[in-house]
């Protein structure tokens, strides 16, 4: 009989764990723990890594030592915190110096120690480089720190009537949040030493006392598994957040939607889409109504429940996509051969680009009873949105990078719905999977082309490449009319160039200079070195418009190609086939 | 000696102020320059700003934020020809936003240039044969003269000599012509600066040339002050002062304003050497570790006004003579038509806050469009951000006078005094350092202030009142009688005690007040000065008489 495996001095399973294990084991015969060999490893086949915890190797590194911030408009707090941080290492503590624009909320809530100098402005007002930090621990979102142990140094001038206002609204709101204060807060008036050298003094001293006692008592952490049971149809999601990522006189109007996706949905990849449940715009609607001179208030019968046909037009039926067999059937019933001309065989699809159901019912009217109506259009379908994150960055979230369509009457149903819905609202979805849109190995480079909305998928490719620790290269195209007021998540591609996540970014402003410039003109641009990425196994990702941007791209990559390595046409398109047929083409366009 | 200043690092590194330039211009990622690119392009005569009004809303956005350039041009003594004002009123509609706006150093601004527009803004105006070299950064800014001296003959020698002076003290490195205009690079001769050296000066320098009786430069405000000295018409020579400065930093008692020390009398042809000897003296003996000690001012007064004198005379080679007398009558432009030595005429306008812009019913760029279309003589931009033009022959007036009434703008003498000669920096939304409202308030408070004058029987006084954004004093607010200083959005540190003839320094009477606290304070003070003044006494110096403000320092002329 085998010896009882001795269980090694450190594993990850904590005591009453380690004593389950041993009392298992002990005593099995070969067979049986072979048995279990496989039994576990199935187990660790089946379950999803928790995206936080796959993150925790990094983690533990970031929280160990003393956080040390600044949050400067003049540089004084900047400088104070320079010092604090050199006597912090000096005195042998292991010491970190971060700016509160590059903080956030979850690096805070990993830290162990933090000790934070901040100023506050004029009339009370944040240092700039802290308003976006703040905002988010003021926010109901905010997450619980109780793992942290703070102090405040505020900077002021007493001739103000708020004085040191934001030192004091920050010491506040991180006990609010569970951290634990290490000292009274210092609050600093024009001579600022008087303050600052014996807060300095006994801040050190409470941090080096901490961290000694943090490192008696480490505590390896405990790998809890999440229930893996995925839940099947559509998911019900809240929106957290929304903002605009195009500015109000900008010619499209593009928003950036933050979702809730608990940990129990099924997971998503980056290069998946989501499908939102929508609703029809109640202009829409009403227009609809007015057009077929319907009462929206009588009941109707649909899908075996009765309803009134306001909520059947408002959230059931199609009412801005055409459909064939509609339009037949209005030509048909309203006596309109002409429009039976316009959507027979070929021209229908031509027809039904520019149009949608109330542009046809203003020219080709059809009497109609409400229940023949709700019997003729088809069901609402999802509307699908490339996923702009990764939960490996945002975790129990997804986030949205919506371009909302308003084109004189005619609305986009589910841009609109999204656009109108308010922090807490709700909304059914579902995710589609996109198995032939992933990113490659790490070590992969990947060029990735995403004028517009299209640069959503490459958000969450950027992001997951960061968290994952990545070491292959990432290259950016990126196009839209004019680079101040459409260039979307600007600030954080300067963020990821600056770290080192995005290697390279071309953009193309078509509107900016007198002749129009977009993507593909900025790869004819760069040949030699697209060319060479390729000829380094890179994979090329093109996500947005199909009609106009992607055969434009696609032309201007295989003479890209063709031009470095001196191909004619036919060699040309044939390395770029072979590109396709080895997956390392990948296409996601609309 | 304790450590450098970052700046002076970033000097040391530019390869004579090219820096990464070229590579910052060219990053379409966003419109700012690489950080050390920012200190460097001040050399170059522009500052990167942004609108500070959108700042919020972009950052919601994720967008950085609305970055744009500011330009000043190099312009000695303020003289421009009627071509060069067309050439630079078409610029600003093209690349800035619209406007130009004379400074109170007698050059022009163009606001709201985009980064990838800079290089081609800066072309253009050179092509006009304006440079900006030198209008910012460690060096010898704008060249000020008398813009209209009482003896009109000689403002062609003040100006003469602005003009020599500033091209004396011209950088010399090629870094701009490659820049901006495709100059070719030099290879092989080390690029050497005789008399900047490789790290240029520890901080800004100003310089000035004053004729009496007029002191429109602000003569003891400058680091160098050259006041002209003429017996009988001629030129004899100059007083040299220096060592004045304006700028401070709110809270910071090492910072103060400072009026210029006149050292003594030198002959025209020594100018240029002791103009050298000074400015190579503050580039060897000036704190080069803390920006806020570096101007002259804090120089001379570590090591004393004897000790300075000194230093500039072994440099220069020469002995100083005994100052001669001069004086100076007030410091403010005459509004107007003045007649010049040559039977032709100068006219004065009075542009408020020396903005060229066609607002409501005013439409100064429209009307000085139609002008400079027509006027042979030229322009000159007075130290009190208003414009002069001189040159015009008698029988002409009437046309210019049809010119600007058709657009709605007159010279302004039936304004009031105090509209008159009152001054404010641009500020908001475009300057970084402001920390309330100037150029855009300006209007207004003067309104409210004309009230008081008004209640109080004084409207026909003559009051100096100047308001800054920040304590930096670009609109030189430390002189005046009435100062506003700006402390935070809608409040200002209120300073007293100043005159109207740039010689005396006022004090800080408030702190961090706001517009009805300041009307209130005023409305007191004007009540009492109206009871209680001498004949003919100005508000400042009524104010120390009675010591409501003590008088903090004063020029004494010989």
């Amino acid at each position: 009989m085998p010896q009882a495996a001795t269980i090694a001095e450190t594993t990850p399973l904590g005591e009453a764990r380690e004593r389950l294990l041993s009392e298992l084991s002990q005593g099995l015969d070969r067979e049986s723990l072979w048995w279990l060999a496989g039994y576990f490893t199935a187990l660790a086949r089946e379950t999803r890594a928790p995206a936080a915890l796959e993150a925790a190797p990094v983690a533990s590194k970031a929280t160990q030592g003393l956080l040390v911030v600044y949050g400067s408009q003049t540089g004084n707090a900047q400088r104070l915190a320079e010092a604090l941080h050199q006597r912090a290492l000096a005195q042998g503590l292991q010491a970190r110096l971060q700016r509160a624009s590059e903080l956030s909320l979850k690096q805070l809530s990993r830290e162990r120690a933090l000790l934070w100098v901040i100023s506050t402005q004029g009339d009370g007002d944040p240092p700039e480089d802290s308003r976006s930090i703040l905002e988010a621990l003021a926010s109901p979102r905010a997450p619980r720190l109780a793992n942290l142990s703070y102090g405040v140094l505020a900077l002021g001038d007493a001739s103000y009537p708020k004085f040191c206002a934001i030192g004091r609204a920050l010491d506040a709101r991180l006990s609010e949040l569970g951290a634990e204060r290490l000292l009274e807060r210092g609050d600093c008036d024009i001579d600022i030493e008087t303050v600052a050298e014996p807060w300095r003094e006994q801040a050190l001293t409470r941090v080096d006392k901490l961290l000694g006692e943090a490192e008696r008592n480490k505590i390896t952490p405990l790998r809890a598994l999440a229930s893996s049971a995925p839940v099947s149809g559509p998911i019900e999601i809240e929106l957290l957040a929304s903002g605009r990522l195009s500015l109000p006189d900008a010619s499209r109007d593009v928003r950036h939607l933050e979702f809730s996706w608990p940990a129990t949905a099924p997971a998503y990849e980056p290069g998946d889409a989501l499908a939102i449940y929508a609703e029809n715009p109640p202009e829409v609607v009403a227009r609809f109504l007015t057009l077929t001179g319907l009462d929206g208030a009588e009941l109707v019968e649909w899908k075996g429940r009765r309803a009134a046909l306001q909520q059947w037009l408002s959230q059931d039926l199609e009412l801005t996509r055409l459909a064939r067999p509609l339009l037949e059937a209005i030509a048909s019933a309203g006596a309109h051969p002409d429009l039976a001309a316009a959507v027979a065989g070929e021209a229908y699809a031509g027809f039904i680009t520019e149009r949608q159901l109330v542009d046809v019912l203003q020219r080709w009217p059809v009497r109609w009873t409400a229940q023949e109506w709700v019997s003729r259009l088809r069901p609402l379908a999802t509307r699908s949105y490339s996923i702009a994150s990764s939960r490996a960055a945002v975790g129990e979230e997804l986030h949205l990078c919506v371009a909302v369509r308003r084109d004189g009457d005619r609305l986009g149903a589910a841009s609109n719905h999204l656009a109108r819905l308010s922090p807490g609202a709700t909304l059914r979805s579902r995710i589609e999977s996109n198995p032939r849109f992933r990113l490659p190995a790490d070590d992969r480079d990947i060029l990735m082309i995403g004028p517009g909305t299209g640069v959503a998928p490459f958000r969450a490719f950027v992001q997951e490449r960061a968290e994952r620790g990545a070491r292959g290269r990432n290259w950016l195209f990126f196009g839209a009319q004019h680079q101040r007021s459409q260039f979307l998540y600007q600030l954080e591609w300067q963020q990821a160039l600056k770290r080192g996540q995005l290697s390279r970014m071309s953009v193309a402003f078509s509107r900016d200079q007198a002749e129009r410039i977009y993507v593909q003109d900025r790869i004819r641009e760069a040949a030699r070195e697209v060319y060479a990425w390729l000829e380094q196994g890179a994979h090329i990702y093109l996500c947005g418009d199909a009609s106009q941007m992607a055969p434009a791209v696609e032309a201007a990559l295989r003479e890209a190609i063709a031009s470095s390595a001196r191909l004619d046409r036919d060699a040309a398109h044939a390395y770029f086939a072979a590109l396709e047929a080895g997956g390392r083409f990948h296409c996601d366009v609309y | 000696m304790s450590t450098l200043s970052a700046v002076e690092g970033i000097k040391a590194r530019s390869r004579n102020l090219r820096g990464t330039l070229l590579e910052s211009l060219a990053d379409p990622i966003t419109g700012a320059l690489a950080e050390d690119d920012q200190q460097l392009i001040k050399f170059h005569g522009s500052y990167q700003q942004d609108d500070r009004d959108s700042r919020e809303l972009r950052r919601q956005t994720r967008l950085e934020p609305d970055y744009s350039f500011m330009i000043r041009t190099r312009t000695p003594g303020g003289v421009v020809s009627p071509a060069q004002w067309l050439a630079l009123d078409a610029l600003a509609r093209r690349y800035a936003n619209g406007s130009l706006r004379l400074t109170t150093r007698q050059a022009f601004q163009l606001h709201g240039v985009i980064k990838r527009e800079l290089k081609a803004t800066i072309a253009a105006i050179n092509a006009s044969l304006i440079d900006t070299i030198a209008a910012c950064g460690d060096v010898n800014r704008n060249v000020m003269a008398s813009a209209n001296p009482v003896e009109s003959a000689a403002h062609a020698l003040a100006y003469d000599w602005a003009r020599r002076l500033s091209e004396h003290l011209l950088p010399h490195t090629r870094a701009y012509h490659e820049i901006w205009l495709d100059g070719e690079k030099v290879a092989g001769t080390e690029e050497v600066e005789p008399i900047y050296g490789p790290t240029y000066l520890p901080r800004k320098f100003k310089a000035a040339i004053a004729v009496p009786p007029l002191n429109d430069v602000d003569l003891f405000a400058q680091d160098l002050g050259f006041v002209a000295i003429l017996e009988g018409g001629e030129l004899a020579g100059f007083n040299v002062a220096v060592g004045g400065g304006l700028g401070t930093t709110h809270g910071d008692a090492s910072t103060y304003p400072r009026l210029a020390n006149v050292l003594g009398f030198l002959p025209p042809e020594s100018l240029l050497a002791v103009a050298e000897a000074v400015v190579t003296a503050q580039r060897d003996l000036g704190d080069r570790s803390n920006r806020k000690q570096s101007r002259l001012k804090y120089t001379i007064d570590r090591i004393g006004v004897e000790a300075f004198k000194a230093e500039v005379e072994a440099r220069a080679g020469l002995r100083l003579a005994p100052p001669r007398p001069f004086h100076f009558e007030h410091n403010g432009d005459r509004f107007g038509w003045i007649e010049g030595h040559r039977g032709d005429w100068h006219l004065t306008l009075r542009i408020e806050s020396g903005r060229i812009a066609d607002v409501g019913e005013r439409h100064w760029a429209s009307a000085l469009r139609a002008i400079a279309a027509e006027h042979q003589g030229d322009f000159r931009l007075t130290p009190n951000q208003n414009l002069i033009v001189a040159g015009v022959p008698a029988a002409q007036r009437t046309r210019i006078e049809a010119l600007l009434a058709e657009h709605g703008v007159s010279a302004g003498s039936e304004r009031s005094p105090l509209r008159q000669r009152a001054l404010a920096c641009v500020a908001l939304p475009t300057c970084p350092l402001a920390m309330a409202e100037a150029e855009r308030y300006l209007p207004d408070l003067l309104t409210r202030v004309e009230a008081l004058l008004l209640r109080h029987d004084l409207i026909a006084q003559p009051i100096s009142l100047r308001i800054t954004g920040c304590p930096n004093g670009c609109a030189r607010p430390y002189l005046a009688e009435i100062a506003l200083i700006g402390k935070a959005p809608g409040r200002y540190n209120l300073h007293l005690g100043g005159d109207l003839k740039g010689q005396r320094l006022n004090r800080l009477y408030r702190e961090n007040i706001a517009e009805t606290e300041i009307l209130d304070l005023l409305d007191e003070l004007l009540g009492r000065y109206a009871a209680e003044r001498r004949p003919e006494e100005p508000f400042g110096d009524y104010l120390i008489r009675h010591a409501v403000v003590l008088p903090f320092a004063t020029v004494l002329t010989p």
